[in-house]
């Protein structure tokens, strides 16, 4: 005891860890808040010169400019603080509709990509080495004045006649809407999904536990059917009515309208991230080892069986950590709209920093609702990241 | 000793026809696939083809080459981008004869591609005599320097040391100049633009970021709560938010922290965003080889009494950034194709020269797509080199195998 007291006495100050780290901790404290200090103390100098503090009542103000496309009502009486919301919408729908065209089609091109077939395979790898190494910017370039700028007029729309229509103003679809009684299909056809997955999940535990088949998959199939089918007979039998484009005068009415705007970022957008996707999807499947599947066909499972059981789940658990940082990408590249029209968040914060005079405030809430954005998008993928990783003993 | 059986033997290498039958036909689905394929890539093929020679019309390059090269670089300065290049082209041929497999197919490529261009008869008045013979000494350059480089009179140091000199000099000497000077007059980065801003901004964010971010990915491991938690905080909030966004505070909101009578250069505070953005990226790949290093390293070195600077130097960092090679040229690559983004906030790069050349005459409005293709095929070229140098880099270096 006594001599491990004289030892640390001994230490000199300069070479005792701790002291070395408090130091160090004081140092590296200093400097960052005095660089803090020092911009927002050229901050507020600038601020009282010009009059702009940093607050967020302008929110409340008239926006006093328009915005084309839209998913909520807004006209340019509207506060500024609907303004932005519009871009933070037409942020998330873009995404999704992106999120989902990408992981279809990087799925397609990643199982394309291991084709045993020669051709298939290095049509995928054109494809993915073509969006890999080319600028997305580019891309979109490409997409937007390249094609749908050049896209016929109105009247010599290219057509599959009452289906879809595609001219300069956009894309023209055949959508289904709600009719009489469409509420009440609806609401069946919601309930019919949640009975079948709850079907699904009990059945299926029924048998793991008991080890008698319980036809999960047929059941939970047919109530999956049957529960809408009700509800559309119950409803009188027309509950959903298909709106088809009619040509009337100098436009097309009816049906839904898609923007060439909007449809130039979500093919550009939804292509460029399934490249990555696809390379995903392709090393995920790889790593599953090829001695699991040799011993999956030894204890007789069948090919299905193969796939849902033994390959699936071990691939997911690659997967997915890349494919949230893919989506999460594709989210932050729709920022890049603003160059062909689409006016997302970003894009509207710029005209809102123009027209309200606030650069900073507008700048900060922009910035914290992207971050916003992709916390909460890996947080919610992370914890179902979780539930398919190995439990590591 | 027994000869080998014919059961033991290795199998025939297979004949072409073998090859094609089982690559195209091993069963009716592969056969469809392979016929509906080949119908695809003929007719997409065919029709780029005959719209490639037919339809389009490239005059917009064919008028502005050097538009599209050094944006509005002064015509009468030009022989200094031409220097900066005679001096790359020739380091080029250099670290191709001293590190052979990685730069080869770039610095063949380059070569050809200069020769042809010397030689093509391309009717236009900006390609004169000079720039084509300017063009014949590249390739003449990377010949003499592979040379050189091949016959181990130059160490490898000494090529490295070359290229930083060079790639300083270059941005903040030669193309700049000074003000009041005869031989080198100052020529503001407003008029440096194309193919050249491009690579600068590149080069440069490649150069300054890497540092940052292997001090960031070692400040987020450190043990002092203030710089980890700073650490974290910033690479989370830049990976947390578009590059679009990070730009536009270096070129907008940046003034409004500064003192008023400060100025920074345009081109720099764009620079500054894309360090910004990718120093924050390549600490978290480098973090990643860092967790890599087995903690028994560490210990072993820390019982030799190797003070913790020569162990993160001499023991965990080779390890580590050696492991992240790949993931690290694939943000390289990201960060050369994320400069078009500066385009946004008003830098004439490569595509913002295509976009001037557009406006150029009121033929040239509807000739996007030709143009577009054409800055496509540059940044193509140059990625696809990158990821190849880095696929032979990551062979030799045996990632993965030890």
């Amino acid at each position: 005891m006594v001599g491990d007291e004289t030892m640390r006495r001994k230490i000199p100050l300069w070479r005792d860890e701790r002291v070395l780290k408090g130091v160090a901790q004081v140092i590296s404290s200093l400097v960052i808040l005095g660089a803090l200090y020092w911009l927002i103390d050229n901050f507020i100098a600038i601020t009282q010169q010009r009059g702009m503090p940093l607050t967020y009542g302008f929110l409340d103000e008239a926006a006093g400019f328009p915005i084309k496309e839209s998913f909520i009502p807004y006209d340019s009486t509207m506060t500024f603080g609907r303004a932005v919301l519009v871009g933070l919408i037409n942020t998330l729908v873009v995404s999704a509709a992106g999120i989902v065209f990408a992981t279809v089609l990087g799925f397609v091109v990643g199982l394309m990509r291991l084709s045993t077939n020669w051709l298939i395979s290095h049509i995928a790898l054109a494809f993915i080495e073509f969006h890999r190494n080319i600028p997305l910017l580019v891309l979109l370039f490409l997409w937007y004045f390249g094609v749908f700028t050049k896209l016929p007029a109105v009247k010599d729309s290219i057509a599959i006649p009452g289906f879809i229509y595609i001219n300069q103003r956009g894309f023209y679809l055949t959508w289904p809407h709600l009719a009489e009684g469409g509420v009440l299909f609806a609401a069946t056809l919601v309930a019919g999904i949640i009975l079948a997955v709850l079907a699904w999940s009990v059945l299926r535990h029924i048998r793991e536990v008991r080890g008698k088949e319980t036809y999960f998959g047929q059941i939970s199939l047919a109530v999956l059917v049957l529960v809408p089918l009700i509800g559309w007979f119950v409803s009188g039998g027309k509950p959903v009515l298909l709106d088809a484009p009619v040509l009337k005068g100098f436009n097309f009415q009816g049906g839904l309208r898609l923007t060439t705007e909007f449809t130039a970022l979500l093919i550009g957008l939804a292509m460029y991230t399934s490249a990555f996707i696809a390379e995903v999807i392709r090393s995920g499947i790889q790593a599953v080892r090829k001695g699991q599947i040799e011993a999956a066909r030894a204890v007789g499972l069948r090919y299905s069986q193969i796939l849902s059981l033994i390959i699936v789940p071990q691939a997911l658990r690659v997967i997915i950590p890349p494919l949230i940082s893919q989506y999460l990408n594709l989210t932050k590249n729709s920022s890049l709209a603003l160059v062909i029209g689409y006016q997302e968040l970003f894009a509207i914060g710029k005209v809102t920093i123009n027209q309200a005079g606030r650069a900073v405030p507008v700048f900060i809430l922009i910035m914290a609702t992207y971050l916003a954005i992709s916390l909460l998008t890996s947080v919610v993928l992370n914890i179902y990241n979780k539930r398919v990783q190995f439990i590591e003993r | 000793m027994t000869v080998a059986s014919k059961d033991t033997a290795p199998p025939a290498p297979p004949t072409a026809l073998e090859w094609v039958r089982k690559n195209f036909f091993s069963n009716w689905i592969n056969a469809l696939l392979t016929i509906l394929g080949a119908t695809v890539v003929y007719f997409a093929l065919v029709s780029l083809a005959t719209w490639a020679i037919k339809t389009a019309d490239w005059s917009p390059i064919t008028a502005a080459p050097l538009l599209f090269l050094v944006g509005q670089y002064p015509r009468e300065e030009l022989w200094r981008v031409g220097a900066s290049t005679l001096m790359v082209t020739f380091l080029l041929g250099m670290s191709w004869g001293v590190w052979k497999r990685y730069l080869r197919p770039f610095a063949i490529f380059l070569a050809i591609l200069m020769g042809l261009l010397a030689i093509f008869p391309l009717e236009t008045p900006t390609i004169t005599l000079p720039i084509r013979v300017f063009m014949l000494i590249n390739p003449v350059l990377i010949f003499l320097g592979y040379r050189l480089g091949r016959s181990r009179r130059v160490p490898s140091r000494v090529v490295a040391i070359l290229w930083l000199v060079v790639l300083l000099l270059i941005p903040l000497v030669i193309l700049p100049g000074f003000t009041g000077s005869s031989l080198l007059p100052q020529v503001p980065t407003s008029v440096w633009g194309g193919l050249l801003i491009t690579l600068l901004l590149s080069v440069g964010g490649i150069l300054i970021s890497f540092p940052f971010g292997v001090l960031l990915a070692l400040g987020r491991r450190s043990s002092l709560p203030v710089v980890k938690w700073f650490s974290i905080f910033f690479i989370e909030v830049v990976r947390g938010v578009p590059l679009v966004t990070i730009l536009f505070m270096f070129s907008v909101i940046l003034a409004l922290f500064l003192p008023t009578e400060s100025r920074i250069d345009r081109v720099i505070r764009a620079l500054m965003g894309i360090v910004f953005f990718s120093a924050a990226y390549t600490a978290e790949n480098v973090r990643g080889g860092l967790q890599a290093i087995p903690p028994g390293q560490v210990e072993a070195a820390k019982a030799l009494g190797l003070k913790n600077v020569h162990i993160t130097s001499l023991i965990v960092l080779p390890q580590a950034l050696r492991l992240v090679i790949p993931t690290t040229v694939g943000q390289f690559i990201s960060l050369f194709k994320d400069t078009t983004l500066v385009y946004i906030v008003g830098i004439n790069d490569l595509l913002g020269m295509g976009n001037a050349v557009l406006k150029l005459r009121p033929e040239f409005v509807r000739l996007q797509m030709e143009v577009y293709l054409f800055i496509a095929l540059i940044f193509w070229i140059f990625s696809y080199f990158m990821s190849y140098a880095s696929l032979q880099l990551e062979k030799a270096l045996g990632v993965g195998e030890r």
